[in-house]
Order: structure tokens, then C-alpha cells, then sequence
């Protein structure tokens, strides 16, 4: 038995194993495959009644915008959200399966999520993968303690902060936040400087672009506002629209159901143990 | 023809020797540019000093067949610039309604230590232009250097015209695009603003050449954090007040989240009248969040 063909890899976490190798193949000249980032604005605001998520809705391939209006901001939990930036196969597998995780604890606990929970869950998924998990995602949720937002970056750090920012606008967005931001915001001025700080990322930033998203979570209550804001219309439309040279005639009409209803009987047998 | 003086003492393929300083053909010998400079490239002080030991040297007259000899003891540029030491941070400017407002803070950075607390890194330019400098505090001097030259020889002319802002900004883009084709650069963000004749004027140019005009320009990390604050309250006709109040709070922002950023900063104000740089003050900085006092409240443990 040849130990090379039979070890079996160690459970989760990144292996070092092919390490030596990767980089003998990158000083022959060999290019990793590239990935798909989303390049991005994200943002979390605390105010009086509980969490504000924001994101951009443009997904970037390098040079080229391959999605216009994405989703960023991604269910954890009903009282927990979490907005990602980074590789977006990373952000959604990663957000996926915490959020499988949680549901499998909120069955065993009977009880309603916490948010420092996803967090403990996610920073030790994503240092065990040595950074190359590359996921830094804004978390933000309300549970029986209080409303709670928590940055997390690529290498597994973590970051309990008022307001905070990620993705390549942060730097746009965040110039917004250290000049307006206070304590005790209501939920519109919440939202207006969420957007505000969205927009600035959307508008000084190449990375991110297209529409605003965000989320209010509070007590017991989550808004999802997708498209809250669309400060990119398309401003040339075709005013004539299309026109077909022949005019459409139903000749026959015929429907053919795929699978027969089935009646569903009240007070059946129970299932057998 | 262009004159070449050599840079270094060399050997030619033939066993003959020049000396450094020496002045020859490049045709006439198989030396890289790298080898010899042009004396164009020197700057008009030396080139003074050049001719007047060497009269019969000079750009366009010189022959194949004439080697002068002799030893010079020039400045020859034998090293390029390939990364800053010590270097300033970034420099905001917006145009108001009297003339310009430019905020620079007054850090010298010797890598990531805060080595110089005092830099002025705003100077007076002739009469009716200011400059800005952010990048390597030397650089900036050097430049300051070339530019008193040139107004000194404006000066000289003495016939009542003056250079203005929008003329000094094109002789910075031409020096500052040279020495970056020469690999060579000057390692600076310059800002340079001021008004001649009720014409208000704010530009930019950086160590590769790249320049534009603008009503408010930002160098460094302002571009990041100042410019998206710019963009959305800067408007025509700001007053005095205004326009010092949104640098300030471009330069907060900046205070809190540039690494090499110092809390002294200066302000200056140019207008018809002339250039006025304030005395260096500190902002008021504000750290009474309670998420900052308590983060970790209801999650005992995380951080």
C-alpha cells in the first residue's frame, strides 16, 4: 500500500500539502485560475432600534461588469443578515453554509440564533483556511442581547464596531460615515446615510456600481429593501419599442398536465418509527 | 547635434579613457545613454558654469572630431530615484469664492516612523501661486528650488509681466514629465493653486506627468477619502468660512484614517490679494462613542 495514493486529507481547514509544488509551478510561468470578485461597497450601521445593512449591486470578472444588479446581502438567520465582499464564490458558499449550521443549532437549541454564534462559526471556517478563503463580510444582526455588527476579514480577524465598511470602496464609503455619523440615529436617518454612503462608494469607486440594497433588522422585524435606490438609470430607451413584421395568430391551444394532482387526505396514518 | 558629457570615468572599446566629466559624441563611441547625459539635461546654473569653461561646447555646434578634454566637476545624476525615505502625506485644495483654499498637515514620514513634526509642506510661489507637495520631502525641495530659479529670471526680465499660476503649472508638468521619461522622477504630488487677475486656477500634477485642472483637487490618500466628500459639498461661491470648515472636515477624516497623518495642519488662503498660510493648529478629534468605550457589550468574550 503506497502511503501517497491512500492518505486521506485532514477533516476541513486548509491543507499545506500542495504548497511546495504551487510555487515551483508559479516560478515556471504558470497562471492560478482567476476568479470571479465582486469589488464592492458594503456597509453596517448600528442606530437606536438595530442594525442597517447596505451593498452595491455590481459584480465584477477583472475589467468587466458580469453582473448589474447582484445580491450582497445574504440570510443568515430571520434576525441575521450578512453583506460579503471578495470572491463571490466564496461569500455565498461560505454565508450558505453557516447559515445551514445555525439552522441545524437553532433545531437542537430551540432558540433564536445569536449573532456572536455566525460570528464564532465564520472566523474559524475562515482562519482555518489560512486567508485563502477569500470572504470579508459585514454581519449585522438583532438578537435577545442587543443589535450587534461585526466585521470579518479573509484571515479569520474579527472587528465589533458602530459603523463599518468593506469591499474596494470602503474607503469612499467610510470618508461618509467619520464625517456624519452619531449616536442615537432614527431609522430614516439611517437609512439616508447608509445610501448616502452606498452611493458615495457607487460613484468614487470603479468597483462598485448600479443600485443600492439594504436591510433594516430591528427586534422581532426584518425589511429587506432590494433596489432601494437606483441613482443609474438607463437614461436612452428606445422610444418605439419592438414591433414584429407579422402579427402573432394562436392556431391551437393544448395543455397536458406533467404529473396528476394528488388529493391530500386530512388525518391520514401517521409514519411508521 | 546634442553635446554628451560623460557620466563616470569609462573605458572606451578602443583602450582610450574618459575621464567623468569629459565631453564626447555618442556616435563616436559605443556608450549607452545610461553612460553619458545629455548637457541639456543640466539645469540652467550649470549649463552657465559648463560654457563658460568650455566655450566651444555647446547643443548644436559640436563636431564628430572634436574631443575636448579636461576634468569637470559636475553634479552628474549618477543615481535614479527608486523609492521615497522620507515622505509627506496628502494635500486637499478646493477653489472658493475669493480664490483658493489649499490644508496640508505637517508630517515628515520616515517609513512608518512620524519622523518630522514640523514640515511646511505648503510654500508661496511668486506672487500669485501657491504649492502643495505631498511625496518625498526632498523631491519637494528641489522643486521649490527650480521654481524660485524660474521666478528669479521672470523677475530679471523686469517687464511688468508676472507668471502666473496656470504658467508655473505647465513648466512643473513639463519638469515632471521629463524626469519620468529619463527614469529619474521626482517623487511628488503637487498641488498648485492661485489667481492672477480675477482668474481663480487649481491644479495637479503627479511624478509621472499626469496633470488636469480642477475645482478641487486631492493628493495621496485624500484621493480615497477627501475627494467623495468633495465631490458632494463642494459648490460654487463658498465662502471663507465654508470652505475652511469642509477642508477641516476632509482633513478629520483623513486624521482618523491615514496611518501617516499628523493632527497639525496648516491652511492657506490665496486671493487676489496675495498668499496667507495660517500658523499650524490641531483638530478636535471625537472618541465618546459608547461602541467604542463598549464594544463587546452582550458578547462577552468577542472582540
Amino acid at each position: 500500500m503506497s502511503k501517497a495514493t491512500f492518505d486521506v486529507p485532514p477533516k476541513g481547514g486548509f491543507s499545506f500539502d500542495l504548497c511546495k509544488r504551487n510555487d515551483m509551478l508559479i516560478k515556471k510561468g504558470v497562471q492560478p485560475p482567476s476568479f470571479r470578485k465582486t469589488g464592492t461597497t458594503i456597509v453596517g450601521l448600528v442606530f437606536q432600534d438595530g442594525v442597517i445593512l447596505g451593498a452595491d449591486t455590481r459584480a465584477t470578472e477583472g475589467p468587466i461588469v458580469c453582473d448589474k444588479n447582484c445580491e450582497k446581502i445574504h440570510y443568515m438567520a430571520p434576525n441575521i443578515y450578512c453583506c460579503g465582499a471578495g470572491t463571490a464564490a466564496d461569500t455565498e458558499s461560505v454565508t450558505d453554509m453557516i447559515s445551514s449550521q445555525l439552522k441545524l443549532h437553532r433545531y437542537h437549541t430551540g432558540r433564536e440564533s445569536r449573532v456572536v454564534t455566525a460570528l464564532t462559526l465564520l472566523k474559524s471556517h475562515l482562519f482555518s483556511y489560512q486567508g485563502y478563503v477569500q470572504a470579508a463580510l459585514v454581519l449585522g444582526g438583532v438578537d435577545v442581547t442587543g443589535p450587534h455588527l461585526h466585521t470579518i476579514y479573509p484571515h479569520g480577524s474579527t472587528d465589533t464596531l458602530p459603523f463599518a465598511t468593506m469591499g474596494s470602496g470602503s474607503l469612499a464609503a467610510m470618508s461618509v460615515f467619520e464625517s456624519k455619523y452619531r449616536e442615537g440615529l432614527t431609522r430614516e436617518e439611517g437609512i439616508d446615510m447608509v445610501s448616502e454612503a452606498i452611493c458615495s462608494g457607487i460613484f468614487n469607486d470603479l468597483g462598485s456600481g448600479s443600485n443600492v440594497d439594504i436591510c433594516v433588522i430591528t427586534k422581532g422585524n426584518v425589511e429587506y429593501l432590494r433596489n432601494h435606490k437606483l441613482p443609474n438609470p438607463r437614461t436612452y430607451i428606445s422610444a418605439k419599442g419592438y414591433s414584429f413584421p407579422k402579427p402573432i395568430e394562436v392556431l391551437l391551444t393544448k395543455v397536458t398536465p406533467l404529473r396528476e394532482k394528488v388529493e391530500i387526505i386530512e388525518k391520514g396514518d401517521a409514519m411508521e418509527e | 547635434m546634442i553635446s554628451w558629457v560623460a557620466n563616470d570615468n569609462l573605458q572606451t572599446p578602443h583602450g582610450g579613457e574618459l575621464i567623468k566629466g569629459e565631453s564626447c559624441a555618442p556616435s563616436s563611441s559605443s556608450f549607452t545613454s545610461v553612460d553619458l547625459i545629455p548637457v541639456d539635461s543640466l539645469s540652467p546654473l550649470q549649463r552657465n558654469f559648463f560654457s563658460k569653461m568650455y566655450p566651444s561646447v555647446s547643443s548644436g555646434s559640436m563636431d564628430h572630431s572634436q574631443l575636448q578634454t579636461g576634468l569637470l566637476c559636475l553634479e552628474a545624476d549618477s543615481q535614479r530615484t527608486q523609492y521615497p525615505y522620507v515622505t509627506g502625506t496628502s494635500v486637499i485644495a478646493i477653489t472658493y469664492k475669493d480664490g483658493i483654499l489649499m490644508a496640508a498637515d505637517m508630517g515628515g514620514s520616515y517609513g512608518s516612523t512620524l519622523r518630522y513634526k514640523s514640515v511646511e509642506r505648503m510654500k508661496a510661489v511668486g506672487k500669485h501661486s501657491i504649492l502643495g507637495g505631498s511625496g518625498e520631502i526632498s523631491d519637494f525641495q528641489e522643486i521649490l528650488r527650480v521654481l524660485d530659479e524660474l521666478i528669479l529670471y521672470d523677475n530679471m526680465w523686469d517687464d511688468g509681466n508676472t507668471l502666473g499660476p496656470k504658467e508655473v503649472h505647465n513648466y512643473l508638468t513639463r519638469l515632471m514629465y521629463n524626469r519620468r521619461n529619463k527614469f529619474n522622477p521626482l517623487w511628488n504630488s503637487v498641488v498648485l493653486g492661485g489667481v492672477k487677475n480675477g482668474q481663480k486656477y487649481l491644479g495637479m500634477v503627479n511624478m509621472i506627468g499626469v496633470h488636469y485642472e480642477d475645482n478641487h483637487v486631492a493628493t495621496g490618500f485624500g484621493n480615497h477619502l477627501a475627494r467623495p466628500i468633495l465631490r458632494d459639498e463642494w459648490h460654487e461661491n463658498l465662502t471663507f468660512e465654508e470652505g475652511v470648515k469642509l477642508l477641516e472636515k476632509c482633513m478629520r477624516v483623513l486624521l482618523y484614517r491615514d496611518r501617516s497623518a499628523v493632527n497639525k495642519l496648516q491652511i492657506a488662503k490665496i486671493t487676489e490679494e496675495g498668499v496667507t498660510i495660517s500658523p499650524p493648529y490641531s483638530l478636535k478629534t471625537y472618541w465618546e462613542f459608547s461602541a467604542f468605550k463598549n464594544p463587546t457589550v452582550g458578547a462577552e468574550g468577542s472582540w
